[in-house]
Formats: C-alpha cells, structure tokens, sequence
C-alpha cells in the first residue's frame, strides 16, 4: 500500500495534465481533516467509529480508514486493483464501488453481491478496472452512508485525456446529521414534512390573492389541495438537521482548493450525500464541464450544474483573478449549502452569495400538459405566482424520443396506496434545469447539454424497452417502483446480450436520481450517436427519460433511487439470465 | 396477517435496531405517541381535557389507542377510549376496528367500532366512526381538523366533533340524534415539531335529549400543549 497522509495544496503542476497530482487540502487544525490519498494496486481499508464533530457538538460517525470522505483512492485504468475491507462495527458493513463495472460477486451490496462483512472480518475485493474517470465509493449496509462511509475514487486513464489542466481536486459534497438515520427514517415515517421549515402559508395565499384575485388563486390552488399534494415538497430532510460538507468541512472552515493565476483547474465533483441535491456554482467562474459520471463528454460551458446524488461531473475551470471564489453548492430546497474556497492563498476565504430564493413545484412537475392547459387557464399554470411562464408554450423538442417504438414488456403494476399520483401527460424534459434553476439568468447545465465525446453510432438498437414508473406516497412515507415497493417485488429480468431501453415516468413530486449497477445507463439526450454514458439519472418530477443498457454483466444487480430513505422501497434486484 | 405481528412486537417490547435494510426493509416497526390536546379550561372547574391517540405498527397495518376525555378535581367526568385495528384502504385512508369504553363519572359503556380516518381533499384530517353496542344504539362520532400555517412554527388549528346517536342511553347521559358538537380554535407554536405549546378557544354544546341530560353550551378558554414522541 503506498500512503500519501496530508497533500497540503497541490503537487506539481506536470507537464502532462495527466500527471498533475490529485490533492485534497487539508487544515492540521480541524478534527475531521488529514484525509489521505492512496495509490496503487492494493488497499487496505478499515470501517469504524470515529468521533466526529461537524456542528459544536460531539457524535460518531462510521468511517472508512478514520476520515469523512474516506481515503481518495487513485487506480490506474487497466490494473488489477485489490481492496481488503475490515469490519471493526458491530454491525455487518459493505463497500459498494460506484459506477464501476466489475463481477457481480464484487459489488458489494449486502444480499445481492455477496452476504455482507460481518463484524470483525476481512473481505477482500479483486477486479480489473476498465474504465477511467471520476467515481466514488461508499457502504451500501442499512444506513451507513448517511454517518460518514463515503469517499472517492479517481481513475487515471491509459490514453491521455483531451483536455488540458494544471491542478486536479477531488470536491466531493456530503450531508451530515448528529440525529440517528433511523432516527430521521422514523421521523419521517410519522410525520413526512417533519424537516420541511419552507411550507405553504396563510400569507403566501394572501400574496397570490392580491396578485390575481382569489377566484384565481383558489382555482391554482385547487389541484394541490383535492390530490393532497404539497408544491413546496423540494427534498425530505434539509438543514434542519443537516450540514452540508465539502471534502468533509463545514461551511464554516471551509475546504480550500489553491490555485495559481491563469492555470487551469480540473474539480472532480462527486455528490455522495444520502438525500441533498446540490445546485453547485463558483460565482465569478465558467465551468466547462469535460465528464459526466466518469465519461468524458463534448465540452459545454456552464455557470451552474445541478448535481444529483451520487453522480459526478469534471469541469475545468480558469480562475482569471488574484482572489477567493465561492465553492457553492446550495441544497435543492435552499435550506442550506456546502461552500469552499477556491483561492490562492490559504488565509484567503470567499464569502458564500446569497442563497437564491426556493421555487415551488409547478404543473409542470406534475407532468401536466402544458400546451392544453396553456389555454385553458393561462393563471393556473403559474401556480405559485413565482413561475412566470410564456403565454405560448415552446414547442416540444423531444418528440423524436417519443417516438421511437420498441417491444415493450409489460411488468407488474400496482395502483393505489404506494401509487398516489399519476403524471397525466409525462413529458421528456431534458432541457428543463428543474425546480429552483429554471429562469434564474444563468447558464444550467442540463441533460440535453451532455453529449457523448465519442460516437455512440456504432451500439446495437435497443431489442425492447420496460416502463418503470417511479412511485410513492408521500404522506404515509412509502416510495415504491411501479407501486409496488422492493418488498413485495419480483426481480427484474435482464437477458444476456440484449440491449435494453428503460424509459422512466417519474408520478411523485421529487427528483429521483436511480442508479442501475453493473452496467452503463447510456442516456438519450437527443443525439442518437452521442448517447451519453451515466450510472445514475435524476428523474425529474412528472417527467420521463430513457436510456440504454446493454446487458453484458451476468449475476444479480442493485437497480435503485440513490436517496438513500427512498431506496428500501425504490429499489429492484436486477437479474441476468 | 401483520396484526399478530404488532401483538407480538408489543409484547416483546420496542427496541429498535440499527441495520434496518437487513432487518426489514423499509418498513420499520414503529411507535408514535400524540397528544393533540393536553390542555386547562379557563372555567371554574378547571377542566383538564385530553385527547390522544398512541400506535404501534407499520406502513399498512397499526394498533390504534384513542383517548379523549375530561377531568375535574372531582376524577374524570367522561372519557372515551377505542383499541383498534387500523389497515390502510387507499392512499389516504385507514379503516379501523375495534372496541370503544365509554366512561362518565360514574358509569361505563363498551361499544364495537367501525371507523375510517385518514386525510381528505384539502388537508382536512377526518375520523368518522360508527358505534354499535348490546342495547341496540348505534352511534356516529365525527372528527375534523385543519392546519393553517401562519409561519413555518405558528399554526393555527380549527376543529370540529360531531355526535349521534340512535337511541337515549340516559345512564351515559346520551341522547337520540344529534347528540353533541364541539368546535375548536387552537393556535400553538412548535418549539419543536414534538413540543407545541398553544392557547385557544373551545366551543362545546349540547342537543336534545343530551341536552335534558346534561345541558351544556359553553366557551371556554384553553391554554395546553400538543406533543408527540
């Protein structure tokens, strides 16, 4: 095991760019710093409590090697990699590799991969690695990941990458409560907006009276109120009890990227919280995004990206001026943020910016049509009063998604208390930034942004397609595939060999970011031969997406919504047969 | 059925493991006590009133304890308690069954029960149930209340009890018909979502032959606390 504790800054900025050091800023002073990153062919890492203290008070977290985010492991694309996994918990553990393709056997998910790792054994995982990019790594055991077993993986690549840099940082976002995940489960099991501080009030109604009448504002009230659905249901736990963190600080120690003026900077952006989607930007700084979940895609510059849990982005930023920019990454609710530095000098902070004001859901993330209600009420759309939108509706971009016709096997469906809501008329919104991003005078990073680096002409045509609704109950806190929770569901089969199109329809109010194990989701965002290539999709509320999966990895597979208090019930077993 | 579960869950005590995925999947026996309202009438008897209910169970299945009823000094002057059965029928509605024990100061009643409770359109929190006992009466207790959020803490909480009945039951001081209604307005503010202090209004008469029994219409002020755990 080589072992490099405490890369202060940055290394060498080598000639090459893929030489160029992965560094992790460190401050001796904090508790929760001292992060190492670990190189080679074989690692050896160690799950156990650690005291911990995020927020002035004391708890203790479940670590991997002592440190929140655990160690950054660095791999190199073609070697055999072995990783020995100690359990020193009480309780069985597991280490899941994201977005990696590996054996079956070598997943890591408890039940599915393998039983688990007991309290006080060893495991050992042994693999090839056959890709390159920006990944993670994290517990897949009971609810683990939420009290601190999460960290990153970088794989350097065997060809160098097209695109330049000096520096490369590894900024992985997290959420951090001192209360118990069963805690926050049980909360809210009994009360479902138990950490919801941004609901609905007399007043708000007030203001919409005042603004279009109250036969009006009644009337765009009506169908929130009649299906019991609530338009400020943005996320399910927030700062309440959460602190955001960024490579493990808190806001208020911030962690610190250096940089030197004019160089170009390489941010490794991992989102491994358990339930926050971050809405992430440097005030002041383009963002040319170069990866999407490890794979590298046509450069697109943006001012913002919303980042769903557990996936990850590379961008490439050039800090033009001698000064402190604002690492900001606000949670999707706007209840709180995650923020650093990217600085050229240690002693020097940026302040965060204001965090934007939350936007309601809207109609749209019911999955209404738009383009028939537009004239039937054009005040009903509005919805909120805050979501202004065109008299017209534009025209719909995607119907070359819609309409390509596949063999569609059915699977089982089941209405009713796990399938509350149905989204009348679905729609592909792959341009649409989402809830809170949508007209806020910066350039967002969306789905149909990313395109492939390379042709996608040559995959094979998908064979047949499944439908997967994603499903719950918000009230009674049950979140379930096809309305039938994980619980009471049959295996999905997967055929060897076949290239399989999934198409998601997303009938709750939340962003569901799904994760498929073992095998590339390769994404349709509108270029049939730029299909971009993921391990994990947000699925936006009332909306649908496809994308490919060429079924070339045998065994049992996890198929689930990576918020980690939706996937006891969002989740399948994925079997290849 | 999960009902013998619960039984022997409860039995067994309620300690709750960390490790759920393995243990159960995402359906954790669970437990919830509320005390909607605990609460000092500003009368000259000083009536204590509470009404609370206690479950413990699942998603789908529960077991329901209801209580709600008044005391003076003087002991408890009425109380209605149900045991039931709760399973849930759509997504925002549980049917329940079960026994109902009436009790006055001085005598006391058992009753079969049917009811349904759950959320209806426009966030009303409901209960309608329907009572039937050994002397042929056949009751039907409603509940209703609304939640309206002033801010994020300060709520302001109107509800409203019906009761009806279809035979007198002069020993329970009950009346054939409409029986008895209650109306309250109750503002509190969550300290925490489990702790909620308030103060309120409550409007309580009565009707008919319950009102030749005990004839009641008065308004009271009342200053209590809401929790839950």
């Amino acid at each position: 095991m080589q072992r490099r504790t405490f890369v202060k800054g940055v290394a060498t900025a080598a000639a090459g760019a893929i030489l160029s050091d992965i560094a992790v800023a460190a401050e001796p002073t904090a508790k929760h710093d001292g992060r190492s990153v670990l190189r080679g062919k074989e690692f050896h890492l160690t799950i156990d409590y650690t005291p911990v203290n995020f927020t002035g008070s004391q708890a203790v977290a479940t670590t991997i090697n002592g440190q929140i985010p655990g160690p950054t492991l660095v791999w190199q694309e073609g070697d055999t990699v072995t990783m020995h996994v100690t359990n020193k918990l009480k309780h069985s553990s597991s280490i899941h590799w994201h977005g990696i393709i590996l054996p079956a056997p070598m997943d890591g998910v408890p039940g599915i991969s393998y039983p688990s790792i007991a309290p006080g054994e060893t495991f050992t995982y042994r693999f090839k690695v056959r890709q390159h990019g920006t990944y993670w790594y994290h517990s897949h055991s009971a609810f683990q990941e939420q009290t601190g077993m999460y960290g990153p993986i970088v794989i350097l690549p065997k060809r160098k990458e097209p695109f330049r840099y000096d520096r490369d940082y590894v900024v992985m976002l997290s959420d951090w409560s001192d209360e118990k995940p069963e805690a926050i489960y049980r909360k809210l099991k009994r009360q479902s907006d138990y950490y919801n501080f941004n609901q609905r009030t007399v007043g708000d109604f007030m203001d919409e009276v005042k603004e279009k009448g109250l036969l009006e504002a009644w009337n765009a009230r009506k169908m929130w109120n009649q299906m019991r659905m609530s338009d400020r249901d943005l996320s399910d736990v927030t700062a309440y009890t959460y602190t955001y963190l960024m490579n493990g600080h808190p806001p208020a120690s911030q962690f610190k990227a250096l940089f030197k003026k004019a160089e170009k900077i390489r941010m490794r952006f991992i989102n491994g919280a358990a339930m926050t989607i971050f809405d992430l930007r440097i005030p002041g700084l383009k963002m040319t995004v170069v990866a999407a979940d490890g794979n590298h895609v046509k450069p697109v510059t943006v001012d913002e990206i919303r980042i769903g849990v557990a996936e990850t982005y590379d961008v490439i930023v050039e800090p033009a001026e001698e000064r402190a920019y604002a690492i900001f990454a606000q949670s999707i609710e706007r209840s709180g943020y995650a923020l650093g530095s990217l600085t050229p000098s240690k002693t020097l902070l940026a302040t965060a910016p204001a965090m934007d004001k939350p936007q309601p859901l809207t109609m749209i993330d019911m999955g209404m049509d738009m383009a028939s209600m537009g004239k039937q009420e054009s005040g009903g759309m509005k919805c909120g009063g805050s979501m202004k939108m065109n008299k017209k509706p534009k025209p719909y971009r995607w119907s070359m998604l819609e309409n390509r016709h596949y063999p569609i096997t059915p699977l089982p469906m089941k209405h009713g208390i796990s399938w509350v809501m149905h989204a009348p008329n679905p729609k592909y919104r792959l341009d649409d930034p989402g809830v809170g991003l949508r007209n806020n005078g910066r350039r967002v990073l969306t789905y149909a942004d990313l395109k492939n680096r390379y042709s996608t002409a040559g995959h094979p045509k998908p064979d047949r397609e499944i439908i997967l609704h994603l499903t719950g109950n918000m009230e009674r806190y049950i979140w379930s595939i096809n309305g039938i929770k994980y619980a009471d569901a049959a295996p999905l089969e997967f055929r060897y060999g076949e290239r399989l199109r999934i198409t998601f329809i997303n009938d709750t109010m939340m962003n569901h970011p799904m994760h498929l194990h073992g095998m590339w989701s390769d994404l349709e965002t509108g270029d049939e031969n730029r299909l971009v290539r993921k391990h994990t999709v947000i699925v936006q509320p009332g909306s649908k997406i496809s994308y490919r999966v060429t079924v070339d990895a045998k065994g049992a597979w996890a198929y689930h919504c990576h918020l980690l208090y939706h996937m006891g019930g969002m989740f399948r077993k994925v079997v290849v047969v | 059925m999960k009902l013998k579960k619960i039984l022997y869950a409860l039995c067994i005590a309620t300690s709750f493991t960390p490790g759920l995925f393995a243990a159960g999947g995402d359906d954790p026996l669970r437990t919830m006590l509320l005390m909607d309202k605990f609460e000092l009438y500003g009368n000259e008897e000083h009536t204590r009133r509470w009404e609370g209910s206690f479950y413990i169970g699942y998603d789908l299945d529960k077991l329901y304890l209801y209580s709600d009823g008044e005391a003076t000094s003087e002991g408890i002057q009425n109380a209605q308690n149900e045991l039931v059965y709760s399973r849930a029928i759509a997504p925002f509605w549980d049917l329940q069954a079960g026994l109902v024990y009436d009790k006055t100061d001085t005598h006391s009643r058992s009753w079969g029960e049917v009811a349904v409770a759950g959320l209806a359109p426009y966030w009303f929190e409901t209960r309608a149930a329907l009572l039937f006992n050994s002397k042929g009466n056949v009751g039907l207790r409603l509940d209703a209340e609304y939640e309206m959020l002033f801010t994020q803490r300060l709520i302001l909480t109107p509800s409203l009890e019906a009761d009806l009945y279809t035979k007198d039951d002069p020993v329970m001081q009950l009346g054939s018909g409409l029986s008895s209604i209650e109306a309250g307005l109750r503002l509190r503010y969550e300290i925490r979502r489990e702790f909620a202090p308030y103060i309120g209004v409550n409007w309580e008469k009565t009707f008919g032959k319950t009102r030749a029994y005990a004839p009641v219409d008065e308004v009271n002020a009342v200053v209590g606390v809401r929790f839950w755990f």
